[in-house]
Formats: C-alpha cells, structure tokens, sequence
C-alpha cells in the first residue's frame, strides 16, 4: 500500500466517524429541542401576562346592568378587570365590596369591570347581587367554558387587561382596596 | 492517525492501552487506566483505544468527548438528584392550597416560608419539574448515555472479537490470577484444556496458545440495560405529544350528557346510572372477614353508561355509539380512548317538593305542595290559595360559619332554603329556613310552616379520560432493562490464558466478577496434573498495603 493510498484510507475512516457523530448529536438535540418546546408550549395554554387575552361571549344576569350580553372584544379601546369568582367561596366574597366601592369611579375613567360567576344556579347570583347591591356586569358562565377557556384554577382569580387586549397582570386569590385600585390604575387607558 | 504497532506485529489505534492483539501493555498509554502505579493491569474494556480520549479536533468530537465521559454522566445524575430533592422542599406551585390568602406565588412563598421561600421563588423551585433547565438536565443524561454506551460498546465489541489466544507475558503475569509451573509438560497443558472444554469453556489455540472463555454476552447486559433505558426516554418523550397521550377528569351526573374532554367535541357521555355494591354481611363468605368491620366494605363501583359520537356528515347529530358499564379496573375502551370509574359523589339533590301547612295543624295536612328544581330553582311559586313563595336565599351545599348560613359548595348536597311565604292580602311575608331536617321559624310567630314532602336524588360518577400510546414503549423499554440487568448480574465473563513458555506453563485468569467461581473452575481443571493453582495477587497485593500501612503506624 502506497503511503498516499493509507492517508485517504485515513481520511475516509474520519470522515465517516464525523459524519456518524453529527448525525447522533444533531438527532439528540433535535430530541431535546422538540422536548423543551412542547414544555413551553404547554405553559402557554395557561394565560400569563403579555398574552392576547382570549374572547368570550356570555349571558349577562346582574339586574342592575343594562347590558345584555357580554363579549370581551366589544371592550376595545377600555380596560378591562376580568374576575371569576362564585357565591359560595368566602374571598370572593370579600373583595367583592372593594370592587363595587371602585367601580363607578374607574368606569368613567374607561375601565370595565366584569365578574365572571361560576355558580350552579342563577338564584343565589341573584342574592349575591342584591346583598351587596352590585353594579357591574355579571356574565353567567354556567357550563364553565370560559372557565376553561382561561384556565382558572382555584377562585377568585382574576386578569387586568389593557385597552389594546393584552393582560397586563393575572392575579390569585383575593384583592385588597389598595391593591384593586393600583391595578386598576395600571389599566387605564392613556 | 498515529497508529502504535506492538511487538507481536499487530498495528493498534492510538490511545490503546493493552494491544488487542497479545495485550501487551503499550508503553506511553499506561497512565490512561492508571497501569504505571499498579502492578496488577486495569482491564476495562479490555484496555481498547476509546477514541474520544484521544481526538479532539473538531466541535462534534470535542462534544461528543464530553458526554462520552462516565464522570460527567454521574455529575449530571447527582445534579438531577439536588435538583429534584431541593424541588420537594416547599410544595410545588400546583400544590398552593386554595385557601391561602394569595396564591401568586411571587406572594406565596415569601409570605409563608419567609426569606428561603422567596429564594426559592426566585429561583424557580416553585414549578421545578416542568422547568426547562429540570428538562434539560434530563434530556443531557439521556445524551450521556447514548454516547457513554456507543462510545464503549464498538471498542469493546471490536477487542473481544479479535481476542488473540497468544498474550504476551507481561500481561498475563499482571492478571489478577497467575501461576508458573516451571516443569509442566504439554500432557499437563492438555489436560487442563480438556477439563475446562468439559466445564463449557470456548477454547480458541494459536501456536499451542491457549484461551478459554466463558460468558462474554454478559459483557453486552449494561448495554442492553441502556438501551432499555433509552427507550424508556423516548416513550416519556413521546408522552409530551397531545397526539400520543392525554389524562383528564370528566364528572357526569346521572342522566346527563357531556362532552368528553380531550376528544375535541368528538364523543359525548352519557350518565345512566352509578351504582356502590357492597359485600353482603349475611353471605357465609363474608362473614368472618367483615364482622371486625364497622363499616361496609365496597364490593363494586360502576357506571352505566352510553357514549355518543357526533356525527359531521348530519350536521353534528348524536350517534350512540358504544353503551357499556365502567367498573373499576374494568375499564371502557373505545377508539383508543380509555373511561377509568375514578370518583364518585353520592346522594346529590335532583329535586325537592315542599308543602305548607298551617302550624297549628296537628296532622300538617298540605296546603299545597310546590317542586324546586335545585339545578334551576325558580324565584317564585304559585299555589292554589292564591299564596305564593318564593326563594329569598338558596344554598346548595349548606353549614353555618359563625352563625351566618353559607354553601360550602356549587353542588346540592345539603340544599337549604330561606322562603318568604306571602298570604293574599298580608303585607309582609312569613320567613321560614327549611332544608334537609331543618324546618325553622325564625320568629316563632309564623302561621305557616314548610316542611320536606318529598325528593329526588342522583349520583354522579367522576371519570378518568385517557389515551396512551406510549406504553408498549414504555413495557418494552422496561423488559429490555430487565434483560441487561440479569444478563450483566447473573452471568459472568471468564477468560482463562494457558501458555507453554520454554517448558513452563503460564496459566493466568479474568472475570469481570465472582472470582471465586473463576478460581473453582480452575481448581477443577488442574487436578491430576503438575499445574499450581493459580494465586490471587490482588489479595497479596491488599494484604502487603495492609502491613505496610501497620508498619507506619
């Protein structure tokens, strides 16, 4: 053998042991790549802030409201507070006197607020309303669509959205004065 | 390529340690296993180039020399395992209680475990296991071992294969087990060929050169094990895609239709009925076994049920498609979908009939009787009278927190009901509290009293929806393990080496474990000739540490 012939000999061998290891790695890694971004997408299911807040369309029940349906993309151009909350869990309950306190303020200011109910039965919404004499509206959400729509877990929970659509924050579990009218200031449209 | 030729003629890849072909030890690689401060030679991997240590050229070599080391394998396990017990420090996001005052968990953990909760916030323990540095710490020890395992296995495969049964000398007195004999006759060589061929050794010659061998396929069970492993990452891999596998709850009440989550809208479910056996106190066979019981032991779960399938061709019309029963461990299987019976809630209130009577009546002859639809309940009732009542509170799930009447809950469970009975020509209405054996009168004034007449109850069977595609890869994924693990524990690769060397005998041994076996082998093969028995020169070796290290003391 000629001493040419053993160095492509060489060559060709190291060739095709680089060829086989970039193949193995770039499989790996594409292994990898495709794992971490299913993960990441999962985690975008659950609405964060910086989304596009997902539209809805409800039946409105609050007597004391005018409006008759409630569609999310009908509020352009406002903010909106978007809370979930049911009759029968106590710090629901308890902000819900806080945000009756803000409302008429911030509602000529170009915030709406709009709490979603995900009771049973329309009866004790009803109560609930007249108990603490609410105002805003209250959209029924009685098969727990929009429920599952934005992925609420426990309630109250509850998103800030700004006047372009986007949730600014998402907050878990009850508000205080202070803190409700701080968000509510972060959502007013300039 | 520089290439190391031994003396026996064999031309070796660089980095060799042992030559593969007579296992002289080659000179300027010893320090790679550490043979230069040993007497007795490493033999792993039969002391095979492992390429990775030797070229480091390009970005592809460079990395895959560093997942092919076992050190940096073992570092990112031990890294996996801090990680996930620092993970079960604080409970994970998902696990925030739902009565704690904020569960944003930016507020959470700094308000209930105070300054480490915050760090651990900061540092994104609180969602640990689906966070993507977790992952990919995970993903890397599945690198690490594709890459240990190949990287090993070919060199390994390649020295075993082209095993030459004429060793050098040099390596067979560094073997663990050794022996010379000086006046050892061929007849003597032969026999011990002979006895270890009986005891179903391979024996392989060269030049009168001698190499038994047994067991090596137990040299390929960690690999094996490996690959077993790998697809067992694949699967769970795999189990991220919606397509391949998907787990959700439905609960369905009796009677109603639902659609099932998971099948895009695609398969309804209808609850017939949901049905609690129990084991029969008075059955002979039972008996012994309950009678230490106070409560009663269930014997059977199950849900009738009726799947609907929509049918897109009719507009979405329902087409029953499949009306079967879930039991548990019995589950209802359909066009890949599996129902498990997982849950269930008794005794939730359908309806509740009420009627007024007057409370002086001693035997509450009904007025008038009125139905309240609990999942619908109205604001008002007519009776006959002219009287009507109406609901002023509704509680589905009723308790008394502080004196106050609550709803624990959305679900009827325990309905109670303030009424406002109005009388034709009264001003004001009577308030009466009635519910399940509760009949109040507030003021102890009332003319009217409402009592229970009558309801209707239903259950609702909470059910597990589940497609899972990846577990034949999973179950194969384990089996294949399970067969490297016993194929590396339960089997052991011996080698034996006989050579005749100017009239004495060299006989020297390997096995990867048991060398107690190995050394029985021998034991066996040399009876009635002039051969030693072989000695154990690690043991000599320990036992001269030993006193020299008394010594010094």
């Amino acid at each position: 053998m000629s001493l040419d012939k053993v160095r492509e000999k060489k060559k060709g061998k190291k060739r095709k042991r680089l060829i086989f290891r970039s193949a193995i790695l770039a499989v790996l890694i594409a292994a990898i790549v495709f794992a971490l971004v299913t993960n990441a997408k999962d985690d975008k299911t659950i609405y964060k802030a910086g989304d596009e807040a997902p539209n809805f369309k409800l039946e409105q029940i609050s007597k004391n409201n005018e409006l008759e349906t409630i569609e999310l993309a009908d509020f352009k151009g406002k903010g909106v507070m978007l809370n979930f909350w049911a009759t029968y869990c106590p710090p629901c309950e308890a902000e819900m006197p806080y945000m009756e306190e803000l409302y008429p303020e911030y509602k000529e200011k170009g915030v709406e607020i709009i709490a979603v109910s995900l009771d049973a039965t329309e009866l004790v919404v009803h109560r609930f309303i007249d108990k603490y004499d609410l105002t805003f509206p209250i959209p029924h959400d009685t098969t727990g669509k929009v429920m599952d729509l934005y992925k609420v877990g426990p309630i109250p929970s509850t998103f800030f959205i700004d006047s372009e659509g986007k949730i600014v924050d998402k907050v878990d579990g009850a508000l205080t004065l202070e803190k409700l009218e701080g968000y509510l200031q972060e959502i007013e449209p300039k | 390529m520089k290439k190391i030729k031994c003396e026996c003629g064999h031309i070796n890849p660089e980095g060799t340690v042992l030559c593969e072909a007579c296992g002289k030890p080659v000179e300027e690689n010893q320090h790679i296993e550490g043979n230069d401060k040993k007497k007795l030679l490493n033999m792993r991997y039969d002391g095979s180039a492992r390429r990775s240590l030797t070229y480091n050229r390009s970005i592809v070599d460079k990395t895959w020399a560093f997942f092919s080391s076992v050190k940096v394998g073992i570092w990112l396990i031990v890294i996996a395992l801090i990680a996930s017990a620092l993970g079960s420090i604080y409970p994970q996001e998902m696990y925030i209680p739902a009565e704690a005052p904020s569960r944003d968990p930016a507020i959470f953990y700094e308000a209930q475990y105070g300054i480490l909760g915050k760090i651990y916030y900061q540092l994104g323990f609180h969602n640990l296991y689906s966070s993507w540095w977790y992952m990919l710490i995970i993903a890397l020890i599945g690198v690490s071992l594709v890459i240990c395992s190949l990287d090993r296995f070919v060199p390994l495969h390649r020295a075993l294969k082209m095993q030459s049964p004429k060793r050098h000398k040099n390596f067979l007195s560094r073997q663990r087990l050794f022996s010379e004999t000086v006046d050892g006759t061929d007849e003597d060589k032969q026999r011990v060929v002979e006895s270890l061929k009986l005891q179903k050794y391979r024996v392989t010659e060269k030049d009168g050169n001698y190499l038994a061998e047994k067991g090596r396929f137990s040299r390929w069970g960690p690999y094996v094990n490996h690959i077993g492993l790998i697809i067992i990452l694949f699967a769970a891999l795999l189990r991220m895609t919606p397509f391949m596998f998907l787990d959700d709850y439905v609960w369905v009440r009796e009677g109603e239709q639902t659609i099932i989550p998971g099948t895009d809208g695609e398969y309804l479910i209808e609850n017939k009925k949901f049905t609690i056996e129990h084991y029969d106190e008075s059955d002979e066979r039972f008996r012994d076994a309950l009678m230490n019981r106070d409560d009663q032991v269930v014997k059977n779960y199950q849900s009738d049920v009726i799947i609907y399938k929509v049918n897109e061709e009719t507009g979405g019309e329902l087409e029953k498609f499949i009306e079967d029963e879930i039991r548990m461990n019995e589950p209802l299987k359909f066009d890949g979908y599996t129902l498990y019976q997982a849950g269930y809630q008794q005794n939730e209130f359908t309806n509740m009939s009420f009627k007024l009577y007057e409370t002086e009546d001693a035997n509450e002859a009904a007025i008038d009787t009125f139905t309240v639809d609990l999942t619908n309940p109205e604001e008002e009732y007519e009776l006959e009278n002219g009287m009507t009542v109406s609901i002023e509170q509704y509680y589905p799930d009723y308790y008394l927190e502080n004196g106050e009447p609550r709803s624990e809950t959305n679900y009827p469970r325990n309905p109670a009901f303030v009424f406002l009975v109005h009388e034709e020509g009264e001003e004001k209405p009577e308030v009466s509290f009635a519910g399940i054996g509760k009949n109040i009168d507030p003021t102890g004034e009332n003319k009217y009293k409402l009592g229970l007449a009558d309801f209707t109850m239903h259950n609702v069977s909470g059910l597990t929806v589940r497609k899972d595609y990846t577990l034949p890869f999973f179950i194969v994924g384990a089996a294949i393990f399970m067969i490297g693990v016993i194929q590396g524990m339960y089997w052991q690769h011996r080698r034996i080496w006989i050579q005749q060397d100017n009239g004495t005998i060299l006989l020297a041994a390997h096995t990867n474990k048991n060398w107690y076996g190995v050394k029985k082998d021998i034991e066996k093969a040399i009876v009635d000739t002039k051969v030693n028995m072989v000695v154990d020169q690690q043991e000599l070796e320990d036992e001269a540490e030993a006193e020299a290290s008394e010594e010094k003391n």
